[in-house]
């Protein structure tokens, strides 16, 4: 049976059902009811919960509780995230498994509150220093954060490397409706390995010897060694642990490439866009890191145009391109800092983009053009009436008579005439178009 | 088929509860549903809303930007909010707290007197039901008896006494339409 679930409170409870004993973090808006739903029930499950007094404790605790075996999460937002990236830094380095949960705000700095996708440079090219890679999944619905939650546990240990869950804002408070029952009691995947390697306390013998955390390599050929050791597990987890969703990319002409809350409201004007006949489709990153490359490709076949949609200033963007390599135009629409894009604001990029008119926009820009073309047409209307003035016609003569009396009085005065001609003529146009302005301006002032 | 409603009040008046009871209904009738409450600095008296999206097929965004139905128990919130409302949406007020408010002419405008309803029942924790109960009558969201399991559900059995005044509350909104 399903049950109508938070999003930070089923990602809590996803993480107890897949084994996470250990949490330890540090409140923060909006993923604190991650943290409160820990506190409860934690203790019921003979867990351990701790309220740390700084992100960066939490995060050097889940490295302490990691490097004993044991399966642990941490959650924050944004600058909290920023505050964690050294310790997931010397987590990499000291192949460690854990679960950190990103619920997104607006930055830079403290930023705001509201939903956000502004993390996806720091969650994908690392915030911490050195090579280092780990996987990103990113939700879109809570049903599937149930689902990620519980598949980062396994990602995390099968390559000995920590996992990130990005979620925004949106996702964290937005109940939908849950299927526990098949989230509970899950058991580790079965190709998980012992965890020989913790360090446990054991008496260190042959078959297991003594086991060290660490991730200082002082000689630069073993930190060298190290680097290419954990290149290898890079490539296994590009290799093996992309995910995506492709939705009526079969024919899609336009090909919206968005994650998390805005592949939401992109599938939204997708499907208005499609009964207007414009053959749009979606490719939906569920893993950032690995990112979707060859899915993004294989679209090539049928795709003009890409349309990236972020609630960022444009991240994502830049593997789309990469991905895409230069063979078609990729754009890029985003609003930031809390700002959510509406249905409609996706509707008109993705008819833009089609080059097919919206019969409503059709209509608008028939409207607009005929009365751009009254105005032409009054605008004629004045300057026949100007040219054809007595006025006018008397100033011309004038000019005409000064230039043949120049002429007449300069044998070889024919250039200088034509000359006086030109200039003559243009002093009258200038006299003219001042005359015309200003009436015209006083026009002007009375239309409006 | 997709359904939205907005629903917009006080902080302490029971707005995101009459939301939730929505989702929670259509949920119990096999709908996809999403519940998106509003969220920041917020406190007993200060605004709170969220958006519900009830649909056949796995819902797209869950906010409601144009809502069709709009629920406003104050004025704040009428004031916020009727401008975006869909023409010929549902607007549902509170006419307890909001006296002869500028209605739009391109809605449909249901006035519900929540708090003197509560009153007459003597218990003004209900003024949401009262809502709820003509939400449901001029939506046609739920059946009567789903919208009761659902109540019992969220009541529990340590509030199952509660159950009949708020059926009561119910029962009086749904007159009002």
């Amino acid at each position: 049976m399903k049950k109508l679930m938070k999003g930070n409170e089923a990602i809590a409870e996803a993480a107890i059902q897949a084994g996470c004993r250990f949490f330890f973090g540090y409140p923060i808006t909006p993923q604190n009811q991650i943290p409160e739903y820990m506190s409860k029930r934690m203790p019921q499950v003979g867990g351990c919960f701790l309220q740390a007094e700084s992100e960066v404790a939490a995060i050097n605790m889940v490295y302490g509780a990691a490097g004993a075996g044991a399966r642990v999460m941490t959650s924050s937002s944004s600058p909290g995230i920023s505050l964690k990236q050294e310790g997931i830094s010397y987590m990499i380095g000291a192949e460690l498994p854990c679960v950190i949960v990103n619920i997104v705000r607006g930055g830079p700095g403290l930023g705001g509150i509201q939903p956000a996708q502004s993390d996806y440079y720091q969650a994908t090219r690392g915030g911490g220093h050195g090579d280092y890679r780990m996987c990103v999944l990113a939700p879109s619905s809570i049903q599937e954060a149930v689902d990620l939650t519980q598949n980062a546990f396994d990602i995390a240990d099968r390559y000995r490397n920590p996992v990130m869950v990005l979620g925004d804002g949106l996702i964290g408070q937005m109940m939908e409706p849950v299927d526990m029952e098949k989230a509970m009691n899950r058991e580790p995947a079965p190709d998980l390995a012992q965890k020989t390697w913790a360090t446990t306390g054991h008496k260190a013998t042959v078959d297991h010897p003594r086991s060290i955390v660490n991730s200082l390599y002082i000689d630069p050929q073993v930190l060298e060694d190290h680097n290419i050791h954990l290149q290898s597990k890079y490539d296994a987890m590009e290799s093996a642990e992309c995910r995506w969703q492709e939705e009526l990319t079969s024919d899609a002409e336009i090909v919206i490439v968005a994650y998390g809350t805005t592949s939401r409201i992109a599938r939204s004007a997708m499907r208005k866009c499609r009964e207007k006949g414009v053959k749009v489709g979606m490719i939906r990153p569920i893993t950032l890191w690995p990112f979707p490359e060859a899915a993004i490709r294989a679209t090539l076949a049928t795709a003009k145009h890409y349309l990236c949609i972020e609630m960022s200033m444009g991240q994502m963007v830049d593997d789309v391109r990469l991905a895409v390599n230069g063979e078609r135009p990729v754009e890029f629409y985003g609003r930031c800092g809390g700002m959510v894009p509406t249905v409609n604001d996706i509707v008109d990029q993705i008819m833009a983009l089609s080059g097919q008119s919206d019969p409503d926009l059709f209509k608008q820009v028939e409207q607009a053009a005929n009365a751009a073309c009254e105005k032409i047409n009054d605008l004629g209307k004045k300057i026949d009436e100007k040219v054809n003035s007595p006025e006018f016609v008397q100033k011309t003569e004038e000019l005409k008579k000064q230039v043949e009396g120049a002429a007449v009085k300069t044998v070889d005065g024919l250039a200088k005439g034509a000359t006086l001609f030109a200039e003559g003529l243009g002093k009258a146009f200038d006299a003219f178009k001042k005359e015309f302005d200003n009436n015209d301006d006083q026009g002007k002032g009375g239309e409006e | 088929m997709e359904k939205q409603f907005l629903i917009a009040g006080f902080g302490g008046q029971g707005v995101l509860l009459i939301g939730q009871l929505i989702a929670k209904a259509a949920m119990r009738q096999g709908s996809e549903v999403s519940w998106m409450p509003s969220y920041g600095p917020e406190m007993r008296g200060g605004e709170a809303n969220c958006a519900v999206v009830v649909s056949d097929e796995a819902i797209g965004s869950p906010l409601v930007s144009e809502p069709p139905v709009l629920v406003a128990m104050n004025k704040p919130s009428l004031d916020k909010f009727m401008p975006k409302m869909a023409v010929g949406g549902t607007l549902l007020y509170n006419s307890s707290l909001i006296s002869d408010p500028e209605l739009r002419d391109d809605v449909k405008v249901i006035a519900v007197p929540c708090n003197e309803i509560a009153d007459r029942l003597k218990n003004n924790r209900v003024s949401n039901m009262v809502m709820l109960g003509a939400i449901q009558a001029a939506t046609d969201m739920t059946t009567d008896e789903n919208l009761e399991g659902t109540l019992r559900e969220w009541l529990g059995e340590s509030k199952a006494a509660m159950l009949a005044i708020n059926m009561q509350a119910i029962a009086e909104g749904r007159k009002l339409v």
